[in-house]
């Protein structure tokens, strides 16, 4: 709770600039985009890293507060590419498609799976609406910082925009009664004509850039649609059974989407054909305990992640919270090296993978000098049952301790950890003033 | 395709178990017994079924023409304490649901064995992952869903797999009783009362039918038998409570009625842990990764280690899934429960040793001893660790797993 108020206060002074540099000393340091470093230095101040690299080779600078973290791991901030935290909506069961609904405005980010998400090392998510549409809303790329509100939790791109993408869903999910598909061919037809539409928008946009008469009204779906056509926007595509992975590929070859398999059970049968495509930014997967549990899932294997690795589909992992819990986020790259991939590549997988396909490639997924302070601190190896996260830092600022007993309850569970962080202790404070 | 060649590998194992293959020595570059301390170089001999031998390689005789299997550690094979696989399927379609039956709230006389599909996609996946003893019957999504059975993960027929028929009747106590809108059960007081209701329906049937003249015997009654059975004691209540106050009311009619109560889930049992010790009630845990909502919303990681260091005794389970997974893995669940206070040995015990004591079955299996079942599990290393492989699975003395899982 105190460090709760303290991080408040820093957000409080703006961009923290006032903080002093911190380096975490002695650690094996992994910095994904290069080879691992057994006695590491990283140096973090004012939200990015300053320095990463051999013990000897790294100057600490004299006023920076210490860490040693002899016998620990330090590695980037996990990626998660596709999450539900947060008690998310998205659209409602009026239309198939609801382009216009953004995630953003249903985010509880007092949500405990936002605090189990800062337990399992997760640093930055996409939080997307659910699957039961052809397409269900915006997604909101986030930042695991401590927040009062969802806006503390944006992250911008270099034009001032809110960073975010698209969700889609093909195959059963979002076959239902009208108006939503009841065939795959129906749905395929559903999502041609949403595209066809927003296509025919900007024509009339176009034309009348030489008669403001003739600008249509504002069309909040179409909008967003446009962006997805123009490449500014990424289609996060669940997607599980092979002929709907192909079917994926060949609406993005129409109309142009840069598109992100999810799920992609089936992924393994058509890895040359996802390969192969030239609008797939990546395959993001989850692997669960035993295949099935619906009919699309029955071949979901964790030979996947290696198969898809080798045929050169970049290849990344998502929790699905709460399919899987944010806590045992490392654990879906493990079991991927249980059956064929390598270390290396799962380790990238959930870091740096999951960077590029939320299109944040220069600023998160590895410890590289220059990129967010996004990082996590482990008792030892990440891919063993054995190893616990210790600290999550974001932007420079640590979100999760172990040591701390609130935080703790997180990371383990027990009374209480299903409930909102901000409890009678934080009522107090706020009564008593101490909460800004 | 990998499913053809996996039932041919099974198909050829039993031709061969037809004849003589029940024997096999398996070396271990450390052999876990659970019931004594681990064996460095180990070797553990199976012949017609039965461990003959558990020592070390050099006191070990393995006699000739015996085929020799080894693996950096070998366990006894696993034990889900707490499953519904077979009984429901993986694709999750109605044709493959049979742990629940709608119809009514209370309906004991619900066999497991009239449900098993030893040839169950799920059963085959446990089986590759080391589990060679699964206890499998109805969901806990009724107040008494039916019962449940103990059957190894092996045979094309339920004749080939069981060990037992009736093992325990399910109970629920809590979210999953809570029958739909305007019926009965709705609330946690109506589940207790009609529960004991129909137990002391199923006292008064008993005592009727134990009447002297046969003309004042009521006719038979599947249901209240089945109760019958647990108020005698032979069979008991597995009783699924998640929180604290469901706990404390399976507690409150184990005392009321006299009977044996296993406890089934209990994922508020750390609030209970006196209660729970003075009553000598057993805990089949829910699995260490179960989803944390509703009703489980304050698990822990650390409830197993909480409940061992209480000296109850405590087995953690596979446990039922609505949805996907289907199905989970012991394996993998007492894994985590190790990293988070419950350690390497009594994780182990607890999907081994203990398990098979709270089922009753510690006299066939659970432990690599002389006069056991011949049921192992090879690793090639830390089975917990995530990135360790099953690489071998015999039951009875049969290999009935080599894939590399």
């Amino acid at each position: 709770m105190l460090r709760y108020l303290v991080a408040a206060a820093l957000l409080a002074m703006g961009s923290g600039a006032q903080e002093i540099p911190q380096a975490f000393i002695g650690a094996r340091v992994l910095p994904i985009t290069g080879p691992p470093i057994a006695n590491g230095t990283v140096v973090i101040h004012e939200g990015k890293i300053v320095a990463v690299g051999e013990a000897s080779a790294i100057e600490v600078p004299a006023n920076a507060s210490r860490h040693d973290l002899t016998g620990k791991v330090v590695m980037p901030g996990l990626v998660d590419t596709h999450s539900h935290a947060g008690d998310v909506e998205g659209g409602d069961a009026s239309a198939a498609m609801h382009p216009e609904v953004r995630v953003l405005d249903s985010i509880n980010v007092r949500d405990p799976r936002i605090q189990k998400a800062q337990a399992g090392g997760i640093t930055t998510s996409n939080i997307m609406s659910g699957s039961g549409h052809l397409l269900s809303g915006q997604t909101l790329y986030v930042k695991h910082r401590d927040a009062k509100a969802i806006d503390e939790l944006y992250i911008y791109r270099d034009d001032g925009s809110l960073a975010y993408g698209v969700k889609m869903a093909n195959g059963t999910n979002s076959r239902k009664d009208p108006p939503f598909p009841g065939t795959r061919a129906k749905s395929a037809a559903l999502i041609r004509e949403g595209f066809l539409q927003a296509v025919e928008y900007r024509d009339k946009l176009a034309q009348a850039s030489e008669d403001p008469t003739k600008v249509p009204p504002r069309d909040l779906g179409s909008e967003t649609l446009i962006e997805v056509l123009e490449g500014q926007r990424v289609v996060h595509f669940h997607t599980h059974r092979h002929d709907d992975i192909v079917t994926i590929l060949r609406l993005a070859r129409e109309f142009e989407f840069k598109v992100v398999l999810q799920h992609v059970s089936d992924g393994w049968l058509v890895a040359d054909r996802i390969a192969a495509s030239p609008h797939v930014l990546g395959a993001s997967l989850i692997l669960i305990d035993s295949p099935g549990g619906k009919l699309e899932a029955k071949d979901n294997r964790f030979e996947t992640a290696g198969v898809l690795d080798r045929a050169g589909v970049l290849t990344g992992f998502h929790t699905d919270d709460p399919i899987t819990d944010s806590r045992l986020f490392l654990r879906m790259a493990a079991l991927g090296v249980r059956a064929g991939m390598t270390r290396e590549r799962a380790l990238y997988g959930l870091t740096m993978a999951g960077a590029v396909m939320l299109e944040m490639e220069d600023r998160i997924g590895s410890l590289d000098a220059g990129k967010d302070a996004d990082l996590v601190v482990l008792s030892g190896d990440p891919l063993s049952v054995y190893s616990q996260v210790l600290e999550t830092w974001v932007d420079g600022q640590k979100v999760f301790d172990r040591t701390d007993p609130q935080d703790r309850l997180y990371a383990e569970g027990g009374y209480g950890a299903g409930q909102e962080r901000l409890g009678e202790s934080a009522l107090r404070s706020i009564v008593e003033g101490e909460y800004q | 395709m990998s499913r053809a060649t996996r039932t041919a590998g099974v198909l050829a194992c039993l031709a061969l178990a037809g004849t003589s293959a029940a024997q096999v020595a398996v070396r271990g570059g450390m052999v876990h017994t659970v019931s004594g301390t681990p064996i460095e170089d180990g070797v553990v001999i199976v012949e017609d079924g039965k461990i003959t031998f558990v020592g070390p390689q050099a006191s070990a005789s393995i006699p000739d023409g015996l085929r020799v299997l080894s693996a950096e550690v070998v366990v006894p094979g696993l034990i889900d304490s707490r499953s519904t696989i077979g009984v429901s399927g993986y694709l999750n379609q109605r044709h493959d649901q049979d742990q629940v039956e709608g119809s009514g709230p209370i309906q004991p006389e619900l066999r497991a064995i009239d449900a098993y599909n030893p040839r169950e996609i799920l059963v085959g996946w446990a089986r590759s992952y080391g589990v060679t003893t699964i206890h499998t019957g109805h969901a806990p999504l009724a107040l008494v869903s039916g019962q449940t059975a103990i059957v190894k993960t092996r045979g094309e027929t339920l004749e080939e797999a069981l060990v037992k028929p009736l093992a325990m009747i399910a109970a629920t106590l809590g979210e999953g009783a809570r029958a739909g809108r305007d019926k009965a059960p709705g609330t946690r007081a109506k589940m207790a009362s009609m529960l004991r209701s129909e137990l002391i329906k199923a006292a008064e049937y008993a005592e009727k039918r134990g009447a002297s003249e046969p003309e004042k015997q009521p006719e038979r009654n599947l249901r209240l038998e089945a109760l019958a059975q647990v108020l005698s004691g032979e069979v008991p209540l597995l009783v699924t409570a998640q929180r604290a106050q469901d706990i404390l009311t399976a507690l409150r009619i184990r005392e009321e009625f006299d009977i044996p109560v296993v406890l089934d889930g209990a994922a508020e049992a750390y609030e209970v842990l006196e209660q729970l010790e003075a009553a000598g009630v057993p805990v089949i845990l829910h699995p260490t990764m179960l989803r944390s909502q509703g009703e489980t919303e304050n698990l822990s990681f650390e409830t197993a280690s909480k409940l061992f260091e209480a000296g109850i005794l405590t087995a953690i389970q596979g446990g039922y899934e609505a949805y996907v997974p289907k199905s989970r893995l012991v394996l993998f669940e007492a894994g985590v429960a190790a990293a988070h206070g419950l350690g390497f040995e009594n994780a182990l015990r607890s999907i081994t040793f203990d398990a098979a004591r709270i089922l009753g079955i510690a006299n066939r299996v659970g432990s690599l001893e002389v006069g056991k079942d011949g049921d192992l599990a090879l690793y090639d290393g830390d089975p917990f660790e995530y990135t360790t492989h099953c690489i071998g699975v015999v039951i009875e003395g049969e290999v009935v797993s080599e894939e590399v899982r």
